[in-house]
């Protein structure tokens, strides 16, 4: 097998740079936590300001996760399944998200969402706050998670046989039929990634948030804005603790994550 | 007969196209619109020395840094990552990978903290650097760390997969044919994944530049000195110099919007590439 060169070069370079950059700063947050104990842990994270983020940050992500699940599928969707002028543009435009700096999309979506914005003015009248309350929160996180779900149900999507959908077709299964008892199982796995990628991500999101959300403790200020508060005020093991929480939360996505594509390819296989 | 049945009918069709044009118009043009307009709103003359102001092209020039610094380091070891994860099996190796993945799943805030615990004042070598007077928080080499931990698997990522489909065997003919390591790294290896690879480094650079997160927490907000582009936005909105920092704004969405085109160029090449036969997928 080792016919070719450079395995301990590369493999020497790859451990350094995961080392220095990556393993380093970890150990130096777990080591900080380890010397903190379970008791003082357990303290930040029992404050009321520091489970009212918590629950914040989980229900937005979720609410923007599935508002995404739908948005996502009908993109795909439509970008696969259907040509159209403009659709190569459309499916660039898919990936802005990703490349915008949150900062930017944060200070555009406040100024159309603020009160007197383009779109937040005619919210207003019907009573509907979104800058400076948990929806605006929601549209922020929206905005940088639409591409997640888009990309991961595309491949599959584009890998389903017409020949299911013409058999279920000639069985007599009307279109909607074919939709939801055909392609939509096949989907399935496809569209719980993106769901858990988009979700795994709004939990940790900052950039976007925090110029949108008002940042008023207790009712609209998010989990990684409570770290920057400690950190002002030189808490740095108060920040710690909570950072540690983020990343059990982050660690725990991350292993659904493994899982459901591990599902996704075995159901691929079969 | 199955031609009709496997499609929607056209009213279906074109509501759904609409429906989901339409929701991608609110999502994603409007707030790109806006960042343009809010930044014009003022005029010309207002915007242009928002641009060329030297605390902004101060700015411009540490976030490019940053970026440029970012590209190399993670862009060779994500090479070298790449070849010695496609090329070998070797225990412990899908644990490597996941640890590769693993700044993708900490939040930008957090990655800054984890800089501050080693570089602070009351850190690991947060001493040992004050005794020698080094400034690594609060300073350029606190923000290039902090953005080559937040870029570090893009590289690596998009390469593994393209090196593993291209296969290893024009490698082991040119190793046969007596080719050196570094010959078969040039002349055969990055021609094959040269798409995945520049791919790569496009979502690595844009990353780069827009990084606020993280970048917030190590950089001290020192304006002239260790303020990136996009904090530099959020000083100018903070205060209140809305069509300054929308400004800035737009610069930051033209170097999004060159990202985006180059991608899709570099999607279409490859996809071109590969109908014509060649390796690269």
């Amino acid at each position: 097998m080792r016919v070719l060169p450079g395995f301990g070069i590369s493999l020497g370079i790859t451990l350094l740079w995961l080392g220095l950059l990556v393993i380093l700063p970890l150990a130096a947050l777990a080591a900080k936590a380890a010397g903190m104990g379970w008791h003082d842990l357990w303290q930040v994270w029992s404050e009321p300001r520091v489970i009212a983020a918590l629950e914040l940050s989980f229900f937005t992500a979720a609410i923007a996760a599935v508002a995404n699940l739908f948005l996502g599928l009908l993109i795909a969707w439509v970008l696969v399944r259907y040509r159209f002028p403009g659709r190569k543009l459309a499916d660039a435009l898919v990936d802005l998200p990703f490349a915008l700096p949150t900062a930017v999309a944060g200070i555009a979506l406040t100024t159309l969402y603020a009160p007197t914005g383009w779109i937040g003015e005619p919210l207003s009248h019907l009573g509907i706050k979104v800058a400076f309350a948990p929806l605006g929160i929601v549209v922020a996180l929206v905005f940088v998670t639409l591409p997640f779900v888009v990309r991961t149900v595309q491949p599959v999507l584009e890998a389903v046989p017409h020949e299911v959908e013409e058999a279920s077709a000639s069985l007599g299964a009307s279109r909607l039929q074919t939709f939801r008892r055909v392609i939509l199982p096949e989907l399935i796995p496809a569209l719980a990634t993106g769901f858990a990628l988009a979700f795994a991500r709004g939990l940790g999101e900052y950039g976007s948030v925090v110029f949108i959300s008002g940042n008023l403790p207790m009712k609209t200020e998010i989990l990684p804005l409570v770290i920057i508060g400690k950190l002002d005020q030189y808490a740095v093991p108060a920040a710690t603790a909570i950072a540690v929480l983020m990343l059990i939360l982050s660690f725990i996505m991350l292993l659904a994550i493994n899982l459901l594509q591990r599902w996704a390819q075995r159901r691929a296989v079969a | 007969m199955s031609r009709i049945t496997t499609t929607e009918p056209t009213w279906v069709k074109w509501t759904l196209i609409g429906t989901a044009l339409g929701a991608m118009a609110l999502v994603l043009i409007v707030p790109l619109v806006a960042v343009f307009w809010e930044g014009l709103a003022a005029g010309w003359n207002v915007y242009w020395a928002a641009v060329v102001d030297a605390d902004a092209r101060h700015a411009l020039w540490l976030t490019l840094a940053a970026a440029g610094i970012s590209l190399v380091v993670n862009g060779v070891a994500g090479i070298a990552a790449a070849w010695a994860i496609a090329r070998f099996r070797f225990p412990g190796r899908s644990l490597l990978i996941t640890a590769i993945e693993l700044p993708f799943s900490v939040s930008p805030v957090v990655v800054g903290l984890l800089f501050v615990l080693l570089f602070g004042a009351h850190g690991w070598f947060g001493p040992m650097l004050a005794a020698h007077d080094v400034k690594i928080l609060f300073a350029m080499p606190g923000i290039v760390l902090a953005t080559l931990f937040i870029t570090f698997p893009f590289v690596v990522r998009e390469l593994l997969p393209v090196m593993e489909a291209v296969g290893s065997e024009e490698e082991e003919a040119a190793r046969v044919l007596g080719a050196r390591g570094w010959h078969i790294l040039w002349r055969v290896t990055l021609p094959n994944v040269k798409w995945g690879l520049i791919y790569g480094l496009i979502l690595c650079s844009a990353r780069a530049i827009g990084e606020f997160g993280a970048v917030s927490v190590v950089s001290g907000h020192i304006r002239g000195e260790t303020n990136t582009m996009p904090l530099h936005v959020e000083i100018l909105y903070n205060d209140y110099q809305y069509n300054a920092a929308f400004a800035c704004a737009s610069v930051l969405c033209l170097t999004a919007l060159v990202t985006l085109a180059l991608k899709a160029v570099v999607e279409w090449r490859a996809e071109r590439a590969l109908k014509q036969g060649g390796k690269t997928p």
